[in-house]
């Protein structure tokens, strides 16, 4: 028996030439110190790697169960999660293998940064890469979208806005993305279509073509300070060492599998503890106090936009992302020789700590939303009883009003309610009762976070709540502009008619 | 094979001068098939792809003229006719409607604004005692015409277009609107 399948795969290798093309390929010979403690920085690529084959695997698995329709696709969530036996496994899994996979990507992105990876001859395995990043990103965008409830409804609904700001096409690009005139079944099914077949497909073609090129150009070789990439010498030095090199199918790939199986047992367990992710409340856009935030390879981004002024604000939406894939396809052009070890590299070294620095930084702003109204916080969040005590009747009336005019969505006292207007714990030691009132009656001036309450609130209204803004002062500090008065010593007394 | 190659050229018999005629031909009429399958078949893909499917407008019905009293904003939620039948609960959708009472030719005077926030298009809630209408997004407010109040909507709430029939406010059923494409788009240009 065992003799006959030998012979049955002998016979296949020879019509197919298996071992004749692909074994060598496998037993390629890399630089000899990958094979030491430098080549655990080689296992990034191949761990992003794994985690799209479980990506593939739990997709598929995923797509038997799942009904890409408006009207099913929640329910066929809820199944998943409590009826069909794993299914809560894996979604789960689909889910933290998907981050996994583009925290792997982000670093194996670092890692060949900093070691110049990317110089010369490996700029077009770069290129590659970077559209590698992009589809994975795009896999976690639309992957969203599928999971159907609020967040991937008023999501689809954010990113056809942005779109609709592109000049002239905005609204046929709006048309073609939902594939409707409105966000509903039809938008589901372009997502599913993207998510299973566009992106995937070309995410694989992308993968051979970077895996091809990373055979034919072969792996770098660790960087040592001072021996410098110059394109005349590069290739013959790097054959010479190919000839003192080890084999990749061997110890190379050993750190490889270890790190791989490190991974996936790694994400196993935390989508094992931690369970689904969603989906949340349904897709019902009737549904008030919708608060959509962007899976989290997006929060820096939705922190940026929510950041910047909105004079620029379409700039970013639509130039910005081309900018910084333009840049990332750039790098290997406008770097690809001389040295490649970091410690001779200052300037990719600051790069590098500034871009996460500032990811982290936009990240952080993206999870606290610090811009988003609190919708509930003006019947939600009662006024400290601190700030009562001891109040006047007319202040008290203020502190009703203030409240029932919303203003606590956006302003919070002591730390409790909004935070998109500075917290009132203490204004009226900073503010005059002249300064509250223009700026309740106008507004933030030049149309800016604040909106005029001139119109919204009767002058009995105002009196009471700038009464009640006032008392609002630690204990024993004067209200602000009653020191007038006084002079600080050392200086000349103005005249009383230009102090007013 | 090095060894039969010329052997082969030497069979081949030359037509004195450029390349034969029929085969010129041949040449040229493959090229035009060509052109001609991929015309055939690109133009009804790119159809498909990108074609606008065009339906007469359609109105929905808001409520009698009565469920409106003035100075006041209701919010209205329909299930938008534009839907596909598969569309669930998806295709269910809110407007905010404001009577205002007579206008000088004695007509009925309403004001319907979208739910999508100008700026990104998140749903903005009516709050009706600071009258300001406020998205949960980034913050932005509109006063209850519909007008930028403050935060960063670069304009004001979507109008929609309505009319009074039969004692009933109907509203023209609205697409999603963006920025260059709002639902009053042929009024405005």
């Amino acid at each position: 028996m065992y003799q006959l399948l030998l012979k049955l795969g002998q016979w296949i290798d020879a019509r197919a030439g298996v071992s004749a093309t692909l074994w060598p390929m496998m037993r390629h010979p890399v630089p000899r110190s990958i094979d030491g403690p430098m080549g655990w920085w080689y296992v990034f690529g191949s761990a992003s790697m794994t985690l799209l084959l479980i990506q593939i695997l739990t997709g598929i698995g995923l797509s038997m169960v799942y009904v890409p329709s408006a009207d099913k696709a929640y329910e066929s969530l809820l199944y998943l999660d409590y009826e069909h036996p794993w299914g809560w496994f894996l979604r789960a899994l689909h889910y933290y293998a998907g981050s996994g996979m583009v925290v792997m990507l982000l670093i194996h992105m670092t890692q060949v940064f900093l070691h110049g990876a990317y110089k010369y001859p490996r700029e077009l395995t770069w290129v590659v890469g970077v559209l590698l990043l992009a589809c994975t990103m795009g896999m976690f965008f639309t992957g969203q979208i599928l999971r159907w409830d609020t967040d991937a409804y008023w999501g689809l609904a954010v990113g056809g806005s942005m779109a609709g700001r592109v000049p002239v096409l905005g609204p046929f690009i709006v048309h073609t993305l939902l594939g409707g005139e409105i966000i509903g079944a039809s938008s589901l099914s372009r997502f599913f279509a993207l998510h299973v077949f566009i992106i995937p497909g070309a995410l694989l073609a992308f993968l051979g073509l970077h895996l091809w090129l990373v055979l034919r150009c072969g792996i770098s070789a660790p960087p040592v300070p001072g021996e410098v990439v110059d394109p005349a010498t590069y290739e013959k030095t790097y054959h010479e060492e190919l000839k003192r090199g080890v084999p990749f199918f061997g110890d190379a790939l050993l750190k490889d599998i270890f790190f791989s199986a490190l991974a996936v047992t790694i994400v196993v367990i935390i989508a094992a503890v931690v369970g689904p992710k969603g989906p949340n409340e349904p897709p019902d856009p009737t549904l008030l106090g919708a608060n959509p935030r962007p899976e989290w390879p997006f929060l820096w981004l939705f922190g940026l936009l929510s950041l910047s002024p909105p004079a620029i604000e379409t700039f970013i939406m639509l130039v910005f992302p081309v900018l910084v894939l333009g840049a990332l396809f750039l790098v290997p052009f406008v770097s690809n020789r001389g040295e490649r070890a970091p410690s001779r590299r200052p300037v990719a070294v600051l790069l590098v700590i500034v871009i996460y620095t500032t990811l982290g930084v936009l990240t952080y702003e993206g999870v606290q939303a610090p811009w988003s109204p609190v919708m509930n916080a003006w019947s939600g969040d009662p006024v400290p009883i601190d700030l009562l005590d001891g109040r006047s009747p007319l202040e008290l009336q203020g502190a009703a009003v203030f409240q029932f005019k919303n203003c606590r969505n956006c302003h919070a006292l002591d730390g409790i309610g909004g935070r998109r207007g500075p917290d009132l714990t203490t204004i009226g030691a900073s503010l005059t009762r002249d300064q509250l009132i223009t700026q309740i009656s106008n507004g933030t001036p030049g149309g800016g976070n604040m909106p005029a309450y001139g119109k919204q609130m009767s002058p009995a209204e105002m009196d009471a709540t700038v009464a009640f803004l006032v008392s609002l002062r630690p204990n024993g500090q004067v209200p602000a502009g009653s020191v007038e008065d006084s002079p600080i010593e050392g200086t000349t007394p103005q005249p009383e008619s230009l102090t007013e | 094979m090095d060894t039969q190659t010329p052997s082969t050229t030497t069979v081949k018999h030359e037509c004195p001068g450029a390349t034969p005629p029929r085969r010129a031909f041949f040449r040229w009429l493959t090229g035009l098939l060509g052109a001609t399958a991929t015309g055939l078949l690109t133009l009804p893909i790119l159809g498909y792809f990108f074609a606008r499917r065009t339906r007469p407008a359609m109105w929905v019905e808001m409520g009698a003229l009565a469920d409106f009293p003035l100075g006041e904003t209701r919010t209205i939620n329909f299930d938008n006719p534009l839907r596909q039948p598969w569309d669930g609960m998806t295709s269910l959708t809110g407007v905010h409607v404001r009577y205002q009472g007579q206008g000088d030719d004695g007509k009925e005077q309403f004001l319907v604004l979208a739910a999508n926030c100008a700026h990104l298009g998140c749903p903005v809630s009516w709050f009706p005692q600071s009258g300001l209408f406020m998205c949960p997004c980034h913050g932005g407010v509109y006063y209850e015409t519909g007008e930028r109040a403050s935060g960063p909507p670069p304009r004001g709430l979507f109008h929609c277009v309505w009319r009074v029939k039969d004692g009933k406010l109907e509203i023209e059923a609205p697409h999603y609107p963006t920025l260059h494409d709002t639902l009053t788009g042929s009024l405005e240009s």
